[in-house]
């Protein structure tokens, strides 16, 4: 065998960075023992089932829980005037707001939480929920987030009356949460004015929700003898969960031990810290028993963590060959009852400075204004960094209008306006430094794989018979991996992350990490990166997560942030790790650590390819001969802060035909093209696209959380509530570049929310492009047939 | 409430539970018999999470009456492997990284097994209509359709050796 081919092989059996390694979870899976939450029970353990409202707003006039107290079975009916003694009726929020815990003398949304009956199992919970009498007065509600500051608007927030400040800033009306805004607004200002043209266009980002198929939930465990607090949670944030317990109850952070067990799904819907959560505590702590609280899917979509409801208004300025000159964007942002929505908490409106997009704007201004009305409290980033989806929606939308006002061919006008590839990194006008991206190669080699030229003959064809068929591109710049603490803290705590690692004698290892993974395969790839860095075969490294007993401390996993932060994290620990067995390896050869070098698995001596000593072989000799001075063992924790965000790209194109009958659509063709940077496990990240692109056309296509006029949820079940079957989801295409980070330690980016934040825009655009020629620039989500079939009605397209 | 006698072969065992007369067959599963494959993502039937078999039918037990099983043979994601090898659906899942959270995983495999009996040799298109009652909010569904056609394969490749 040549040396090359050795060295091959030794990579190969590392199943390290780069290659499509089989997931270490799916065993447990495949065969029915995961471990979800509502897997857990425990010896004398009770169940809580929460009293919502029927009504948007309304003042409780009475509680009445003797009925349910009295039925056999049921051991405390918990309201806000049982936790206010412990001052715990109202908690916190991400964002600097408070939050009722149960409804505090008035209800201010439809499905609020105002009681929680304990009880002996989760039938009696229900029955004894269906008993507590609730007697109501009914006030006007606001749903619509436009006349939230009007005069005479119902005030959602008696609490906050008076107060000129939410945690966010000033307000100037008592719907009034946050106006927050950025950049050069004189100089766009003057930019729009001496413009060859504009153009405007006001565009929703309707309310979703991210619902995955595991509701939230938790177990909460109180040891009345040791003053300990257990507490297993559906959580993508455990650390801060903690400390959020501690902050609140008073415990000792070292006596509450939080634990994300297998997590059905995330999506930014278990960010949060719920009322379920809080009442399950004291109810456990009240009672001395174990308490499950686990949401029905219900109340999943009525309550927890809706996502977007950005009423934005998009403006460009530009010359006559399409190329941008300023950019305006605003929105109105509805947050529902109480400003619960999960950013890095001096975010007011999230990263939504990152509307300027793949395109090279010399100035832009953005403003968001943040409103109550009576609706479930929010919102968080549904699979995306936080707002990026609607930033991202917005100038991806804004391209392709001003694209139609000048004729020009929607990849032509992206061809005139990319960042190019010499720019980078990048400043952009809103304040950003974009790290790398080669944007129109990708974009070419889209093109030329879907022979764009000839769909467009295509559609012209078609056009010409009076039929319907669209084509949407998307050229999306993402911002993830939140983030440089000097930039990004949440409750005060910098948006670091962690990796411990240690390397036993007999040369396998176990890290333990920060972030929680639920479904992206941390197990998995992690251990991939300690591979490739130590030369340990991967299937010898157990990855752990999840338990704040025995995981450094974390900021958790969400906003694409585990592979940029993480596992940068990673990467560093393992590399103190090797250079402390690199003077451990010259120790053993006897010569100076300068005369090794690393080999894939092992050190060798300079020029002397037979004087080796492999990792295993350092791991052993670090609990038994180390050189002189030097701390036996093999371990170390990093706490990594990034210098910078990341940006990942990607280009996407979308073929949409359209039955101008019934207004159904039919996806011919998704192809997605994405730049995440150097790719750790090719199989998981197209994994993680085809999820990303379902979740993106569950959005574009169907999802929305609306309400009548007097805030009732029209359709809170999945009967109502779009999650696309495999029969409607399309076929998806995948494709790659390559941009490595700078600044990342493996060059990486994070992925799994790209798809997602670049497909909506890119379904939209495919939809509202069918209708191009006869002058429509935008449609408003979701595309349902029946919302197609509108737009096909007035343009009198079916006849 | 007045609890009732319920025997039913589960897996291939033989077992007796003594249930209220409303308890859902996926309750008795997950709480009584502690086999917590089958998950709870709805109680609406609209997810598929918790299919399981019931005498040669992929059945939604969160709306189903645990009573309605007397007698039954009964069968969990706990029992598809026999004699400590994966069935070929489960080795074909985790060849074609067909899950991800694994929270619908157990349902989309009760209900392959089934839609692998009616259906030997599918298409795709037989696939996603076959398995459009269960629902999968992280794999966007291409995943899972080349776990089951590799599976058929795998299946038809052994029959016929
Ligand atoms: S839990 Fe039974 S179908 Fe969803
Ligand atoms: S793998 Fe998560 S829902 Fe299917």
């Amino acid at each position: 065998m040549s040396a090359a081919e050795d060295t091959l092989e030794r990579q190969d059996q590392l199943q390290g960075i780069g290659c499509s390694r089989k997931r270490k979870e799916d065993p447990r899976f495949i065969q029915g023992k995961g471990n979800y939450v509502d897997d857990v029970k425990l010896p004398g353990m009770l169940c809580g089932a929460i009293v919502r409202s029927p009504f948007a707003h309304a003042k409780i006039v009475s509680i009445n829980k003797e009925k349910a107290l009295a039925l056999p079975g049921v051991h405390a009916v918990i309201t806000a005037d049982d936790l206010k003694p412990l001052g715990l009726h109202w908690m916190p929020t991400l964002a600097g707001d408070t939050q009722a815990v149960l409804a505090d003398e008035k209800v201010a949304f439809q499905q609020q939480e105002v009681a929680m009956v304990v009880a002996d199992d989760r039938y009696i919970a229900a029955d004894g929920a269906e008993l507590v009498e609730v007697e109501y007065e009914v006030l006007p509600a606001l749903v619509d987030p436009h006349k939230a500051m009007d005069d005479d608007a119902p005030i959602i927030r008696d609490d906050l009356v008076g107060k000129d400040e939410a945690g966010q800033g000033k307000r100037t009306h008592n719907n009034h949460i946050f106006t927050w805004d950025v950049g050069d607004k004189d100089a766009t200002d003057r930019a729009f004015d001496n413009a060859e043209v504009t153009v405007r266009e006001e565009i929703l980002n309707p309310r979703v929700h991210p619902s995955p198929l595991e509701t939230c939930g938790c177990v909460a465990s109180f040891d009345k003898i040791n003053g300990a607090l257990t507490v297993y949670i559906t959580s993508q944030a455990p650390h801060i969960v903690r400390t959020v317990i501690t902050l609140l109850s008073g415990i000792a952070e070292s006596k509450v031990r939080v634990i994300s067990p297998d997590i059905g799904g995330g999506f930014g819907n278990k960010v949060g810290v719920y009322p379920g959560y809080v009442v399950a505590i004291v109810s456990s702590i009240v009672l001395g028993r174990p308490v499950k609280w686990i949401e029905s899917r219900i109340d999943n979509i009525s309550t927890t963590a809706f996502a977007r409801d950005y009423h934005g208004i998009g403006e460009l300025a530009a010359d006559k060959n399409g190329v941008i000159k300023a950019l305006r964007f605003s929105a109105l942002a509805d947050h529902g009852a109480f400003n619960a929505h999960a950013q890095p908490t001096k975010w007011p409106a999230g990263l939504f400075s990152i509307c300027t997009g793949s395109y090279d704007i010399p100035v832009a201004y953005a403003r968001v204004d943040g409103v109550y009305t009576n609706k479930a409290p929010g919102g968080v980033a549904y699979r995306c960094s936080f707002r990026v989806t609607e930033a991202v929606y917005l100038i991806e939308r804004m391209i392709d209008v001003l694209a139609q006002k000048l004729d020009i061919d929607k990849a032509e006008i992206r061809r005139r306006n990319f960042i190019k590839a010499e720019q980078f990194p990048y400043q952009s006008a809103l304040g950003w430094e974009y790290d790398s991206g080669n944007y129109l190669p990708a974009l070419e080699k889209v093109l030329e794989a879907c022979d764009y030229e000839g769909l467009r003959k295509e559609q012209a064809e078609k056009r010409a018979k009076g039929e319907l068929m669209g084509i949407g591109l998307c050229t999306f710049t993402e911002i993830v991996g939140a983030g440089p603490s000097k930039a990004c803290d949440v409750l005060g705590v910098g948006m670091f992350d962690s990796c411990e690692i240690r390397v036993h004698p007999t040369g396998s290892a176990i890290a333990r990490m920060g972030t929680i993974t639920q479904g992206q395969g941390h197990q998995t790839t992690y251990a991939q990166i300690i591979a490739s860095e130590l030369g340990l075969s991967s299937d010898d490294i157990q990855i752990e997560e999840g338990d704040t007993d025995t995981a450094p401390y974390g900021l958790g996993t969400y906003g694409s942030r585990s592979t940029p932060v993480g596992g940068a994290a990673t990467a560093m620990a393992a590399r103190t790790i090797r250079a402390k067995a690199q003077k451990i390896a010259a120790h053993l050869l006897e010569v100076s650590p300068d005369d090794v070098e690393w080999d894939v698995d092992r050190f060798q001596v300079k020029g002397n390819p037979d004087a080796v000593k492999t990792m295993k072989e350092v791991a052993w000799a670090a609990y038994n001969n180390v050189p002189e001075g030097m701390e036996m063992g093999l371990e170390t924790v990093n706490y990594y802060d990034p210098p910078n965000f990341t940006y990942p790209f990607g280009i996407y194109l979308c073929v949409v035909d359209i039955d101008r009958h019934t207004g159904e659509t039919s996806i011919r063709r998704f192809y997605a093209l994405d730049d995440c940077g150097n790719r750790i496990n090719p199989m998981i990240i197209e994994g993680q696209i085809h999820g990303g692109l379902n979740e993106a056309f569950a959005v574009a296509m169907g999802q929305l959380i609306s309400f009548d006029e007097d805030g009732n949820l029209q359709g809170n079940s999945l009967m109502d509530y779009f999650i696309p079957t495999f029969v409607e989801t399309p076929h998806w295409e995948t494709d790659y570049t390559v941009t490595p980070s700078p600044h990342h330690p493996l060059g990486a980016k994070g992925v799994a929310e790209s798809p997602h934040v670049g497909g909506i825009p890119c379904f939209s655009n495919a939809v509202i492009d069918a209708f191009a020629h006869k002058g429509v620039t935008h449609v408003n989500m979701p595309h349902t047939a029946f919302n197609v079939w509108k737009t096909i009605h007035q343009l009198g397209l079916d006849n | 409430m007045a609890k009732t006698q319920l025997s039913f072969n589960l897996n291939g065992q033989d077992v007796d539970v003594l249930v209220e007369p409303r308890e859902l067959l996926i309750h008795v599963l997950r709480e009584q018999l502690m086999q917590t494959g089958a998950h709870i993502g709805c109680e609406t039937s609209h997810c598929g999470a918790c299919t399981v078999d019931i005498n040669g039918q992929s059945v939604k037990s969160c709306t189903f009456l645990a009573v309605q099983a007397q007698g039954a043979e009964v069968m969990t994601v706990e029992g598809l492997a026999s004699g400590g090898e994966l069935h070929p659906l489960q080795a074909a899942f985790m060849e074609e990284h067909g899950l991800q959270c694994g929270f619908c995983t157990p349902g989309m495999l009760m209900r392959g097994y089934r839609f692998l009996q009616e259906n030997p040799n599918p298409s795709e298109d037989d696939i996603r209509q076959g398995m459009a009652g269960n629902l999968c909010r992280c794999t966007g569904y291409q995943n899972i359709i080349k776990s089951i056609q590799k599976a058929a394969a795998d299946i038809n490749a052994a029959d016929n050796a």
